[in-house]
């Protein structure tokens, strides 16, 4: 007979030892490729993903512009390898769909008006996984639009918030994900407005619940937000620092000059 | 963005300093970039390896699958490579399956390791059984910056030498692989490694960077072994070579294979 499993124990922990509103270690790291325009590297617990950004570029064939705004291209795809059963090169239905919904929840954020007849290119490449790779993705894709100097509103933040077990809690792992009564809802937001950009749900679940589960997935997004700055500050510390050499040279062929 | 127009100037930069017999980036004409190797990251995949060629960046994984043996080999498993050049990688990458590129890079990769005999297929079949394993290699390019042929057959050995098998059970309707459990390495014998030339003018060039690529008439991928064979070759570009220049070509390859495998090995 299968053992019950305890997704939450009476001391308040889940099955990897998290309480119910802890994420996984999540680190991240800003431009990492050299021809991307803005690139990241993200390690969201298992899931890991390599994101690099384009644009604004001119947008092809030239049908598609929109004279308004800069268009979104959001690409999320899975290697073969980043799933225990491997996966056909070819995406599917599932990565189309994603791809949609997380360029969407991009756009809000985007200065888009400002770049009309383009488009923004972002490629979102799934290399392991472990439930979480769209909102891994999404986190990492927000950085590294960031990353490319593209002006933004704010960035997106997300986390996936559920339950399992009859608890709600944050950032659900693959075995949290396969419990009968388990619910899975990604959310993103921009930080300081808390404008919500994207919302999906899996599963049953009563509104009551729901709207707790919002109000925990909120505070789980604002939680990514801190992470996510402290990745584009890392980058931008270690830019003054390589500038500071050459400013103090030409200062001093400057104060040369005056003599 | 670097337009053509751009690109023409920069391999005329090229041609100029190596008409003085220099290379831009200051390496010597036989001169290989470091490969930085990180292996074994990917939790799912059975092996993986990313590597940094330079600026050059892919990320190879394998999986190994139960398969049928081909009627006229049915006591060997057998591999199969792909690769896909992720948009990311270039602003000229287009979005959409592997085209021309991606599948030359893919099936010389595969001769490379196949003909050079990395992995004995016979040890890939499972005894008392009629099924084989497959180990489908992907390579996925990041970042380009030259060199993609050795860099993806770098990243491939290197997932390869990290592959773990997966425990397999006997069941009443036959082999079944129980998930999540692994037993053993995948037996690696060989380390061919792939050296490509590039031919800019008179001047025969290893390693070609993105600059020196776009200056090129004409490359060779050539692959050896440690025990002396050559066990693929790929001549590519519009161009062409003398066969002073291909001999040429030979030896070095068999010299310069050594530093990239001491990194696979290690």
């Amino acid at each position: 007979m299968k053992e019950e499993i305890q997704y939450l124990s009476k001391q308040g922990k889940r099955l990897d030892g998290r309480k119910v509103d802890e994420l996984r270690p999540i680190s991240i790291q800003t431009n990492v490729l050299h021809n991307a325009e803005g690139s990241a590297y993200i390690e969201w617990g298992q899931n890991k993903a390599l994101v690099g950004v384009y644009g604004p570029r001119e947008a092809l064939p030239q049908h598609i512009q929109d004279p308004t705004k800069a268009l979104v291209n959001f690409v999320y795809r899975m290697a073969t390898f980043s799933v225990p059963d491997k996966k056909m090169p070819k995406p599917g239905r599932r990565e189309i769909e994603i791809s949609k919904v997380l360029g969407e929840a991009l756009e809000r954020a985007i200065f888009l008006e400002k770049f009309p007849n383009t488009t923004i290119d972002i490629y979102a490449y799934i290399f392991d996984s472990n439930a979480g790779t769209r909102i891994t993705a999404l986190t990492a894709a927000a950085v590294a639009v960031a990353d490319a100097g593209i002006p933004m509103r704010d960035l997106v933040s997300g986390v996936a918030v559920g339950r399992a077990g009859g608890q709600l809690m944050l950032d659900l792992t693959k075995e949290e994900e396969d419990a009968p009564d388990a619910v899975d809802i990604p959310v993103a937001i921009l930080p300081n407005s808390e404008e919500i950009v994207l919302l999906q749900m899996d599963g049953l679940m009563k509104k009551e619940e729901m709207k707790k589960a919002l109000e925990m997935g909120l505070q789980g997004c604002k939680q990514v937000y801190d992470l996510q700055k402290q990745s584009l500050k890392e980058r931008y510390a270690l830019e003054d620092q390589e500038e500071a050499p050459a400013e103090e040279e030409r200062m001093e062929a400057q104060e040369a000059d005056f003599e | 963005m670097r337009t053509d127009v751009l690109w023409e100037l920069t391999s005329e930069k090229v041609r100029e300093e190596l008409k003085k017999g220099q290379r831009q980036s200051k390496r010597e004409l036989d001169e290989g970039r470091e490969a930085k190797l990180e292996v074994g990251k990917m939790e799912n995949a059975h092996g993986s390896c990313r590597v940094w060629l330079g600026k050059t960046q892919v990320i190879a994984g394998v999986m190994l699958q139960l398969g049928t043996p081909y009627p006229d080999t049915p006591d060997e498993g057998s591999i199969s490579v792909g690769v896909e050049l992720m948009p990311m990688a270039s602003p000229t990458f287009e979005e959409g399956p592997p085209r021309e590129d991606a599948t030359e890079l893919a099936r010389v990769v595969d001769r490379c390791i196949r003909e050079g005999k990395a992995v004995d297929f016979k040890k890939l079949k499972i005894a008392d059984s009629n099924s084989a394993w497959v180990a489908f290699i992907d390579v996925y390019v990041g970042d380009y910056d030259g060199n993609l042929f050795d860099a993806c057959a770098i990243a491939s050995l290197g997932a390869l030498l990290n592959t773990r098998m997966p425990k397999l059970e006997k069941k009443e309707d036959g082999l079944k692989v129980v998930k999540g459990e692994f037993h053993g390495k995948l037996p690696v014998d060989r380390l061919p490694i792939l050296t490509t030339f590039a031919k800019i003018g008179d001047k025969i060039l290893l390693d070609p960077d993105q600059a020196e690529e776009k200056a090129m008439e004409a490359r060779l991928s050539v692959a050896t072994t440690e025990d002396g064979y050559i066990s693929a070759l790929q001549k590519g570009g519009r161009g062409h070579f003398s066969e002073k220049e291909v001999n040429g070509m030979l030896e070095t390859a068999f010299e310069k294979a050594k530093a990239w495998r001491k990194s696979v090995k290690s």
